[in-house]
C-alpha cells in the first residue's frame, strides 16, 4: 500500500510536468497549428525559470522569499516560451513556411538556447548554479496544511504535492470551461478546424492563431521550469529534461485534445515514466515500461482513426497553414 | 467605389512564380547572412568577439584534412537522410520518423555484425548487414504507411511515436540480452569484419550516399514513380483520377525512404560508433528533416546544405574548447539560419502589393 502511494505521488510529481506540456501543446493545435517545438519551448522554459529564480536570490539576498521566487521563476518560462513561440508564429502564420520543419527548427533552436543558458550560468557563476536550500524546499514544498496530509491514504494521494501540480490542474478546468463554454473558445475551435468557414464568418483567423500558439508556448514552458525546479532540485540538468517535450506531444494525442483528460493522462503517463523505478514486474525488462506511453499512444492514434468518430479526431486542419487567396 | 477603397488592405498578397534564378539566390544568401549576423548575438553575450569565433568556427572544420575528415563524417548520416525524406515530403508525407528508421536500421545491422561476424566472411558480412537495416527500416516506415493509406491514422503524430518505440528498444537490448560486459550497459564493440573499409580514410558511407544522391535524382525527375509521387503530392485527387492507387503508391515510398534511413543507420554504427547505442540516430533524423525541406527536395543542394550544418557542429566543438563558448552554440545557429532560410521563400514565392502600387497597375491597365 505505501509502495502505491509512493509512486502515485511520483506520478504525480513527473506528471506535473507534462500536464503543463500538454495543456499548452493542446490550447496550439486547437488553432491548428502543430507545434513540434515542444521539446525546445520547455527547454527554454526550464533554463530561464532556473535563471529568473537563481538571479532573483542573487539580487535579493537573505531577504528572498519563495513565493516570489516561484512566481518570478513561472513568469521567466511563461515569457521565454512565449517569445519561442512567437518565432513559430511568425514564421508559420504570416510567413507561410512548413509548420512541421519550422517545429523541428525550434526544437533545435530551443535546446540549443535552453543548454546555452544553463551552461552560460555555470560559467559565469565559476560552477555550480543551485538555489539556497530554503528557496528549493519553496518549490517542492506542500501547500496544504500537516493535518491534510496526514489523513490516512487519501492525504498523500491528494494534499502532499506542490503549487504547481494544483496549478495545472486549475489551468486545465479554466482551459476547459474556455473552450467548451466562451465564445472565444468555440471561435478557437472553429479556426482549427476549418479556417476557411472562419474567416468566411468573420474571425480573425490569424489573430486566433497568434495567441492560442504564444499562449500555449507560454505554458507549455512552464513545465520545463516546474521540471527543473523541483524533480532536478533547482539545477540545470537537460539529460532529464530530453524527451519530455515529446511525451507531451504524445500525451496531447492521448488525452485526444480535450483539457481535462490531461489531468489523469499526465499523471498516468508519469506513472508509465518513473514505474521502473518503484515496481519491478518479473519478466517485463524496465527499458520497455518507458516506451509504453509511445506503444498507447500511437494505439489510441489507430483507434480513433478507425473509429472515425467526429469529436474523437485531430482539429481538421492541423498541420496546414491558412492561405485565403489560395482557398 | 470609396469604400470598396477603404476595405482593400494596407498589404496584399499574390502568388508569383515570375523571379529570376540570380534574384532567387540573392534572396537565400541574403537570408544565410542576415543568419550568421543574429548569431553573432549569443556569441556576444559570452564576451567574445563574433568575427573570431566564426573563423574558429571555420577553421576548426575546414583548416586541416583531419578536420574536414570529421566534418564529412558529420555531414554522411544527414546527407543520407535527407534523401531519404525527399520522396515522403515531395508526397506531402509528414514522415518526422527517420529517427527511429535509423535506429531500426541499425539495430539489425548490429544484430549481424555482433551475432554473425564469424561466420560470413568480410564484404558479404557487410552486404548483409546493409541489406538487413534497408529491410527493417523499410518496415519501420511502412507500419504508419500502412495505416495511413487504410484510415487515414495521422502520420505525423505517428512516425512521431515510433521514434521513441525504436530507441526504448534499443535501451532494452543494451542494457539486457546484448549487454557486453554485465553491468555495463554497452554493447560490445563491432569486429573488425564488421567494419566498414575507409576510403581516403573516411568511411566509404560517403560513397554510399553521393551514388544515393544521383540515384535519388534520377528517381524523382526521371521515371515513372517519381512522377507519381510528384502527382499526388500536387493533388491526392488528381492522382484518384488518374487512376493511382494511392495507398499503395504511400506505402512503396515509405519503404523505400525507410529502407534509406535505415542503410544510414548502418552506415553510423558500422563506420563511425562501431557499436551501437540508444543515442545512435543522435537528432540526425530530425535536422535531415530540415536539411531536405531547405533544399527544395533537391538531391544536389542537399550536399551542401548538409556540409554547412556539420560545419557549424564541428566548428562548434572546436569554439568550445578554444573561446570557452558552449558547443551549444552550434544548436542555435543552426536554429537561426533554418527560421532565416524559412522566411526567405515567403519572399520568393510571394509578391507582396501595396494600396498605392496596385492603383498604378489599375491605371496601366486601363
Amino acid at each position: 500500500m505505501t509502495t502505491l502511494i509512493t509512486l502515485i505521488v511520483a506520478a504525480v510529481t513527473f506528471g506535473t510536468v507534462l500536464m503543463y506540456g500538454t495543456l499548452g501543446e493542446i490550447l496550439t493545435e486547437k488553432s491548428g497549428n502543430l507545434n513540434l517545438g515542444v521539446e525546445g519551448i520547455m527547454y527554454m522554459g526550464g533554463a530561464f525559470g532556473l535563471a529568473g529564480a537563481f538571479y532573483y536570490e542573487k539580487a535579493a539576498g537573505g531577504a528572498a522569499s519563495g513565493p516570489v521566487a516561484i512566481v518570478i521563476a513561472i513568469l521567466a518560462a511563461f515569457a521565454a516560451g512565449m517569445a519561442a513561440s512567437a518565432i513559430y508564429s511568425f514564421i508559420t502564420i504570416t510567413l507561410r513556411a512548413n509548420q512541421n520543419v519550422t517545429g523541428l527548427a525550434l526544437s533545435i533552436f530551443g535546446t540549443g538556447i535552453g543548454q546555452f543558458v544553463g551552461e552560460f550560468m555555470r560559467v559565469s557563476e565559476k560552477g555550480y548554479v543551485a538555489l539556497s536550500n530554503d528557496l528549493k524546499d519553496a518549490f517542492s514544498a506542500a501547500i496544504f496544511p500537516d493535518f491534510l496530509i496526514n489523513i490516512p491514504v487519501i492525504g498523500r494521494i491528494f494534499f502532499s504535492h506542490t503549487v504547481f501540480f494544483y496549478l495545472a490542474v486549475l489551468l486545465a478546468v479554466l482551459m476547459y470551461l474556455f473552450l467548451r463554454k466562451t465564445r472565444y473558445g468555440l471561435y478557437l475551435s472553429a479556426v482549427g478546424e476549418s479556417p476557411a468557414t472562419s474567416d468566411a464568418a468573420g474571425i480573425n483567423v490569424a489573430k486566433y492563431k497568434y495567441l492560442a500558439t504564444t499562449i500555449g508556448g507560454g505554458i507549455s514552458a512552464i513545465g520545463g521550469m516546474v521540471y527543473i525546479m523541483t524533480t532536478a532540485g533547482c539545477v540545470w540538468n537537460h539529460e532529464g529534461l530530453s524527451g519530455v517535450g515529446w511525451l507531451a506531444v504524445a500525451l496531447v494525442i492521448f488525452c485526444i485534445w480535450r483539457p481535462l483528460n490531461a489531468i489523469w493522462g499526465s499523471v498516468l503517463f508519469g506513472a508509465m515514466m518513473i514505474m521502473y523505478l518503484r515496481v519491478s514486474i518479473p519478466f517485463i525488462p524496465t527499458e520497455i515500461y518507458k516506451i509504453l506511453p509511445y506503444i498507447v499512444t500511437v494505439i489510441v492514434l489507430i483507434l480513433t482513426s478507425m473509429k472515425n468518430s467526429r469529436d474523437k479526431q485531430p482539429p481538421a486542419s492541423l498541420g496546414n497553414n491558412y492561405f485565403r487567396e489560395e482557398r | 467605389m470609396m469604400s470598396t477603397e477603404a476595405r482593400t488592405p494596407m498589404v496584399r498578397l499574390a502568388k508569383r512564380s515570375d523571379m529570376s534564378p540570380r534574384m532567387i539566390w540573392c534572396i537565400r544568401f541574403g537570408s544565410i547572412l542576415i543568419a550568421l549576423l543574429l548569431g553573432c548575438i549569443p556569441i556576444l553575450l559570452t564576451g567574445s568577439n563574433p568575427i573570431a569565433a566564426y573563423e574558429v568556427i571555420v577553421a576548426g572544420s575546414l583548416s586541416r584534412p583531419i578536420y574536414i575528415r570529421q566534418t564529412i563524417r558529420i555531414a554522411i548520416p544527414l546527407l543520407g537522410c535527407a534523401l531519404a525524406i525527399a520522396p515522403c515530403f515531395k508526397m506531402r508525407f509528414w514522415n518526422i520518423g527517420a529517427e527511429g528508421q535509423i535506429t531500426m536500421g541499425a539495430v539489425f545491422a548490429s544484430y549481424f555484425a555482433l551475432f554473425w561476424v564469424d561466420r560470413i566472411p568480410h564484404v558479404p558480412l557487410l552486404i548483409v548487414m546493409g541489406i538487413a537495416s534497408a529491410i527493417a527500416g523499410g518496415i519501420w516506415a511502412l507500419i504508419p504507411a500502412f495505416f495511413k493509406a487504410k484510415w487515414n491514422t495521422n502520420e505525423t503524430l505517428f512516425t512521431l511515436m515510433m521514434n521513441y518505440i525504436a530507441i526504448g528498444i534499443v535501451a532494452w537490448l543494451q542494457g539486457g540480452p546484448w549487454e557486453g560486459r554485465k553491468g555495463s550497459q554497452l554493447i560490445p564493440m563491432f569486429n573488425d569484419a564488421a567494419r566498414l573499409p575507409e576510403v581516403f580514410r573516411v568511411n566509404c558511407g560517403w560513397i554510399i550516399v553521393l551514388v544515393l544522391a544521383v540515384l535519388m535524382h534520377i528517381y524523382m525527375n526521371k521515371t515513372k514513380q517519381g512522377y507519381e509521387i510528384a502527382v499526388i503530392g500536387d493533388s491526392v485527387n488528381t492522382a484518384r483520377y488518374a487512376g493511382m492507387n494511392v495507398g499503395w503508391i504511400m506505402m512503396r515510398t515509405m519503404f523505400i525512404s525507410g529502407a534509406i534511413s535505415g542503410l544510414v543507420g548502418f552506415i553510423i554504427v558500422s563506420g563511425a560508433n562501431y557499436t551501437l547505442y540508444k543515442g545512435v540516430a543522435n537528432g540526425v533524423g530530425f535536422t535531415s528533416i530540415t536539411v531536405a525541406w531547405l533544399s527544395q527536395l533537391n538531391s544536389f543542394a542537399m550536399i551542401a546544405i548538409s556540409m554547412v550544418l556539420a560545419i557549424l557542429e564541428k566548428g562548434a566543438n572546436t569554439l568550445q574548447t578554444r573561446m570557452q563558448i558552449p558547443a551549444s552554440i552550434a544548436d542555435i545557429i543552426t536554429g537561426i539560419l533554418l527560421f532565416c532560410m524559412l522566411s526567405s521563400e515567403f519572399f520568393i514565392n510571394y509578391r507582396l502589393i501595396f494600396r498605392r502600387k496596385e492603383e498604378k497597375g489599375k491605371e496601366a491597365d486601363a
